[in-house]
């Protein structure tokens, strides 16, 4: 569970969250969605504490975060496609963080859920986009965390990867885990989402189930009545 | 920040540039000890590679390495670890793994030379002390010129540039000032000037312990007589320590509220 209160975050003379308030629940897929630079990058890095935000407060399992550092153990994290340490290998990297996070990972099932044994000993920088994506999605899921977040998980991955990583999202979500995820793969969200959290310029523009944005809209598919949705906003602005 | 520490040295340590590095200070001090046959006359002549090209190389690694690291920064900032922890460990990191392949690098052929059984060991550990402090200074420098500058092109040009004056640009001010109002006492505005400038620092401490006045110049001259031979070494070691110090403090306190 997170919950976001009046968050405000501006880069320079940029204002990317305008008072943002938000509760991401446990048990569901929270999907965050919205136009380029419509601040859900911003977003999920104030949650992880990798921006810092100018006002407002974040609570990450009843706990305010600010300052916070601890808390992050209960967060497992897959960046967008990533470039680490070139000269590391897979192998070395999970250790890495199961040195940082210590615990009991269980990364062995996962590299052999996701086939990467081959590439363990291999230099991250001869892996291919979808390989290191593999690594991302082990460091996210090594350890047994009630908060996962996924920015953009699946580009990158072939189609038995996705379709892999899709059903674990929604095993972790039937455990009752917090999952965040954002993506701008249409399908994807119309798969997995419980809740769709729609930014634009640095608010909500709207927050509901993927059923009641499709009925409000008189659209039979999420594609086009997020479209139509987009249009009229457009439009109001134009007039 | 030990773990930190030991996957940026593997990380560093398998890169191949580290090993040029290495490699460049192992032959060429080799071949100045081939060609002088005394390992004194090579250490005064190993001075001048070291003043100009440490603080240049710790420069400009540590810039590359800094934006390099930049999504691998983010990554570990997800993690349950304290800022400061990932920060001072990625500099350690890097400053420790180009002191020591200089160390390496140019002490070992001192070895094979013989320099144990004259009387320069002294010297020889004085100087490769120097450059391994030039390193830590340098590096601090570029890694917070780094940090404040988000764009790596503007950053990069500016931890040049800081290695363009204190290298070069410093002693023609320097002389400069010296000529212009060389009819007053300028003692005081010298030592001011060198405490200022690490390169500078490093050749007095490095001059006074050899004890060779005709490359001193004129600070190291003035050093000389102010301070004395061990007390000129002691500040000059001193006021690097410092160099080190400041800009890591402004490092540290920026990485605390930088936004990634």
């Amino acid at each position: 569970m997170v919950e976001i209160r009046n968050l405000f975050k501006k880069f320079g003379s940029v204002e990317v969250l305008k008072g943002l308030n938000l509760d991401l629940r446990a048990g569901q897929v929270n999907v965050i969605m919205g136009p380029n630079a419509s601040g859900k990058t911003t977003l999920i890095k104030s949650i992880l504490g990798l921006v810092i935000p100018d006002k407002g407060e974040i609570k990450v399992l009843g706990e305010k975060i600010e300052k916070k550092w601890m808390y992050r153990s209960r967060i497992g994290y897959m960046p967008q496609i990533a470039h680490y340490p070139e000269n590391l290998t897979p192998l070395e990297l999970i250790r890495m963080i199961s040195d940082i996070r210590k615990g009991d990972p269980d990364t062995q099932a996962i590299i052999e859920w996701l086939g990467l044994e081959a590439f363990l000993d291999k230099k991250l920088r001869y892996l291919s986009g979808g390989t290191r994506q593999k690594v991302n999605a082990t460091l996210a899921l090594m350890y047994d965390c009630p908060i996962l977040i996924f920015d953009e998980p699946t580009v990158g991955l072939d189609p038995v990867a996705r379709l892999k990583l899709k059903d674990r999202i929604r095993e972790e979500r039937d455990k009752g885990k917090t999952i965040i995820l954002t993506t701008h793969v249409m399908s994807e969200i119309e798969e997995l989402a419980d809740q769709i959290i729609f930014l634009m310029d640095g608010i909500i523009y709207l927050e509901e189930t993927p059923e009641k944005i499709k009925e409000s809209q008189g659209e039979a598919s999420l594609e086009r009545a997020i479209a139509r949705i987009l249009e009229s906003q457009k439009t109001s602005i134009d007039a | 920040m030990l773990k930190i520490l030991k996957y940026s040295f593997k990380d560093i340590f398998r890169s191949k540039w580290l090993l040029i590095y290495f490699g460049f200070f192992f032959v060429s001090t080799w071949f100045l000890l081939y060609f002088t046959n005394d390992p004194s006359k090579g250490l005064v002549s190993l001075l001048n590679i070291i003043l100009m090209l440490i603080p240049l190389m710790a420069i400009v690694f540590s810039t590359i390495y800094f934006y390099n690291a930049r999504e691998f920064t983010e990554l570990l900032l997800a993690q349950p670890i304290r800022r400061h922890t990932i920060f001072t460990g990625q500099y350690l990191g890097l400053s420790l793994s180009m002191a020591t392949s200089f160390f390496l690098g140019s002490g070992i052929p001192f070895l094979f030379f013989g320099v144990q059984n004259s009387d320069s060991s002294g010297s020889l550990i004085n100087m490769l002390l120097m450059g391994v402090l030039l390193s830590f200074v340098f590096s601090a420098l570029a890694f917070a010129i780094s940090i404040y500058n988000e764009n790596r092109i503007k950053g990069f040009g500016l931890a040049i540039l800081v290695w363009l004056v204190m290298a070069i640009v410093y002693d023609g001010i320097f002389i400069y000032l010296m000529v212009r109002f060389s009819d007053y006492p300028l003692e005081k505005l010298a030592i001011a000037l060198s405490l200022l400038n690490p390169i500078d620092l490093a050749r007095i401490n490095i001059l006074l312990q050899l004890d060779i006045s005709a490359l001193m110049g004129y600070t190291g001259a003035i050093f000389n007589k102010f301070f004395g031979t061990a007390m000129g070494m002691a500040i000059s070691v001193i006021a690097m320590l410092f160099w080190t110090i400041i800009p890591l403090f402004f490092y540290l306190r920026k990485a605390g509220r930088k936004d990634f």
